[in-house]
């Protein structure tokens, strides 16, 4: 048995090393270490709790709504607040905005670029990958920066800037549209979607979204081989067997995104169990963060966020990480895009997943999906702001008290658990979905999602950074950066 | 594929968020690769739009060390954390099991010229909030004193000191207008403030051009969230002191922090992380701002803000006060004079 020590990676967000004992050309133990603290749950102790809706944001520079919309909505919590209906077309507007760029940037900057390696020179797709995805030089990448751009001014006048948008509060937006600014982001939307159902999907994106499973999909792929970066990516999964490439856990967990007006979220709330077959109501009451394997102080055992502790312990015998491990009931689960699709019962997504897992595959083919679904659904949420209602209730935090926000970010579930004592922050503890990807061991010494993932990953003769590693621990868009808050 | 006149740009993270990089990627452009390309920048490494990972980013880096491989421009993004106790374990690069502000002082040394791109890198920034569990710093100054990971005396290769990109996150073209002016070899110690920052986005107030301006000269003032009004008075708003073009500029198209209904926090000044009050709200003496337009006598603010608050049109004191015009200008008059 050999180890190989894997980093710096690239294309994910933050730093990350992966520990691979290799025996016989496969993996046969994985351990993840995010090999950063940033403490931000020490810094936001004492604040004012307003002052999370500035801080929080700044954990991460690419899920930064994400973040932004976990602190509003603790606040809000702990303080009563509910958001008028403008408020909250305009927060999920805003946090869709961020959601569909984060998963265009991972496409084809962050995942489809490993497949230009030299590794797949032979393979016969190999030349108009180069072409297409090659980092800095491919036509699709530079095409899609620029697709990117033009979204993100959405967020210039919905947020004022992105990232780092300040303009979600515990009771909606602080910057109200006008109609004719209405006008103009409707013309946005569509210019992103000719982008979306020219390059990537060579569809409409209504058709994509129809799509009820594997079979429709593939005959799909056959009427016209090779036309759209979708039918590339396909040909390629097909080739070098992404769909069995990466298992997950099996358990796929949802905090449910985008409520709506009454309260129901877009994407449902849940624990899809794909063993059973069945969604499990969401118990938040059952999250632990288990620091067993951290260098964080973890007196007293796995404890729930809002009795969270972080205090740092660098030199803790049997640590390897900087991230806790989270569970729900005990139990380690994966989340992101895919999840939220299971748990919406979205027929494709579900076909994909009893037929091949959570792999490589079904991650990335999830995340294209909510693409397709992403554009029609912020083009309506346009259409029902109401000129001249209200965009904010204006919110009087109590001295006293707990919120709890739960929200998701592009690569899955994030919360965010608050208590104030006399007006200032005492705790603040914040479960990022990378977190739950990534997560070291447990007590009982179960590893993490992406560490059950990378067993059976091959490894070539000579590799020292396995290409189906790197495939792998981009599948999930990881952020490191959330994850070591 | 490497071109010997092109300025060279190693890109390194550590104590941050990332944001300054996905705010990079925001430029004004049709091709960000091609503007870069074109201006004579190439790209060695980024963390986000290389190629290159693991062993491969490691190999780069010692030959950069050894002299094998020559960098003009090391950016640095994201705070440099020097705890516990100075050991900088609170980040280990990758792979490598070295501390990255070894990595940084190293690198440093080599490169022609260092920026730190964002506040964290210049300053410390949000990396240094509360009290600074990590130990981060800047790389040549810890909040406003001179210092940080490189000390008050260093000079890059070039003979600048580090060059403070400062923001949080930094504007773009902020970024992209210094990389192409050290490209075309025309930044110089006289284009950089007293903070290190380029001069040609430092030397302007986020006030400039700033939407609220009618509000501010009447001082009809936002008194909550979404509120049209001037955010100064009560919402914490700096636009008035900080050193930034957001307003004439702009972010994402169209926008700024005051455009997006949110006060200045003055992200581009060292130490703007820790205000001493709550970022939502003027501290005040006797009703007072402490925080008075740049170059203004307090006796002057306070006449001229009582003077102004009298003369008010109705249509400004309404609308400062609700989050849409509710009161037009009138147009009484053609052929206004």
């Amino acid at each position: 048995m050999t180890r190989l020590l894997v980093g710096p990676f690239n294309r994910v967000e933050g730093d990350l090393e992966v520990t691979l004992d290799v025996a016989d050309g496969r993996v046969v133990a994985a351990h993840v270490n995010a090999p950063m603290y940033r403490g931000f749950e020490q810094m936001l102790q004492g604040r004012a709790p307003h002052d999370a809706l500035v801080v929080a944001p700044r954990i991460c520079g690419i899920c930064s709504v994400s973040q932004s919309v976990a602190a509003a909505r603790a606040l809000a919590h702990l303080g009563g607040v509910e958001m008028p209906p403008n408020g909250l077309h305009a927060t999920n507007l805003i946090l869709a905005t961020e959601n569909l760029a984060d998963h265009l940037t991972h496409f084809y900057l962050f995942f489809m670029p490993d497949f230009t390696r030299p590794v797949y020179a032979a393979r016969p797709w190999h030349v108009e990958v180069q072409q297409r995805f090659a980092p800095q030089a491919g036509e699709q990448v530079r095409a899609a920066i620029a697709a990117r751009q033009r979204w993100f001014e959405l967020l210039g006048t919905l947020g004022g800037k992105w990232p780092h948008t300040q303009s979600i509060e515990p009771g909606g937006s602080a910057r109200p549209v006008e109609p004719a600014e209405r006008t103009r982001l409707l013309a946005r939307v569509r210019e992103f979607r000719a982008f979306l159902e020219r390059q990537l999907f060579a569809a409409p994106l209504e058709q994509v979204a129809a799509w009820r499973s594997e079979a429709e999909l593939l005959a799909w792929q056959d009427a016209d081989a090779g036309r759209g970066d979708l039918r590339q990516f396909l040909a390629i999964a097909q080739d070098t067997g992404l769909a069995a490439l990466g298992p997950g856990p099996g358990r796929y967990l949802s905090y449910g995104a985008y409520p709506q007006p009454g309260g129901a979220p877009v994407f449902a709330t849940g624990l899809w169990d794909a063993s059973a077959g069945r969604l499990v109501p969401l118990d938040e009451q059952a999250i632990r963060e288990d620091a067993t394997h951290a260098w964080l102080a973890d007196a007293g055992g796995p404890v729930h966020p809002r009795a969270g502790i972080t205090l740092p312990e660098p030199d803790k015998p049997g640590a390897y990480t900087w991230n806790k491990a989270p569970r729900l009931s005990g139990q380690v689960v994966e989340t992101g895009a895919i999840a939220r699709q299971l748990a919406s019962a979205q027929p494709l997504v579900r076909d994909l997943v009893a037929r091949h897992g959570g792999t490589v595959y079904t991650r990335v083919l999830a995340r294209l999906l909510e693409l397709a679904q992403g554009v029609p659904l912020m083009e309506r949420w346009l259409q029902h702001l109401v000129p001249n209602d209200p965009y904010c209730q204006a919110a009087e935090l109590p001295d006293e008290g707990t919120g709890v926000g739960l929200s998701e970010a592009a690569r899955g579930s994030l919360g965010h658990w608050v208590q104030v004592r006399r007006g200032r922050i005492t705790n603040y503890q914040i479960v990022a979905p990378t977190g739950w990807n990534f997560s070291p061991r447990d007590a009982a010494g179960t590893p993490g999602a992406l560490e059950q993932a990378l067993v059976g990953a091959p490894v070539q003769a000579g590799e020292t950074t396995p290409v189906a590693v790197q495939h792998i621990v981009r599948s999930f868009d990881p952020c490191m950066v959330c994850t070591v808050h | 594929m490497t071109d010997n006149a092109a300025l060279k740009v190693l890109w390194l993270q550590s104590g941050g968020c990332g944001g300054c990089s996905m705010s990079l990627l925001c430029a004004d452009t049709t091709d960000f690769h091609g503007q870069w390309r074109a201006a004579g920048i190439e790209l060695l490494w980024h963390p986000s739009l290389s190629l290159q990972s693991g062993d491969e980013v490691v190999a780069l880096l010692n030959r950069v060390l050894d002299g094998t491989q020559h960098i003009d421009a090391l950016c640095v993004e994201g705070a440099l954390l020097r705890g516990p106790n100075g050991s900088g374990r609170f980040h280990v690069m990758a792979g490598t099991g070295v501390p990255m502000i070894h990595w940084v002082a190293r690198l440093a040394a080599r490169a022609r010229h260092v920026l730190a791109i964002g506040s964290c890198a210049a300053w410390g920034g949000i990396s240094a909030s509360g009290g600074n569990p990590t130990e981060a710093c800047g790389l040549q100054y810890e909040d406003e004193r001179p210092g940080g990971l490189l000390g008050a005396e260093f000079r890059s290769g070039s003979g600048l000191p580090v060059i403070n990109v400062a923001g949080c996150p930094t504007h773009p073209g902020w970024v992209t207008d210094t990389l192409m002016a050290l490209a075309a070899g025309s930044l110089g110690p006289h284009e950089l403030d007293t903070l290190g920052r380029p001069r040609f986005y430092a030397d302007q107030l986020v006030h400039h051009g700033c939407t609220r301006n009618e509000f501010y000269e009447f001082k009809a003032s936002a008194e909550k969230p979404s509120d049209q009004g001037c955010m100064m008075e009560h919402m914490g708003c700096k636009g008035t002191q900080a050193h930034a073009d957001c307003n004439t500029r702009l972010w994402n198209g169209e926008g700024s922090c005051t455009r997006g209904g949110y006060a200045c926090i003055s992200c581009t000044e060292p130490g703007f992380q820790e205000p001493g009050h709550p970022f939502h709200q003027t501290p005040k003496i006797a009703g007072i701002p402490i925080g008075l337009p740049t170059g203004m006598p307090k006796a002057w603010f306070v006449a001229l803000a009582s003077l102004s608050k009298s003369a008010t049109p109705r249509r400004v004191k309404l609308n400062a006060t609700a989050d849409h015009r509710v009161v037009a200008p009138a147009a009484r008059k053609t052929r206004l004079k």
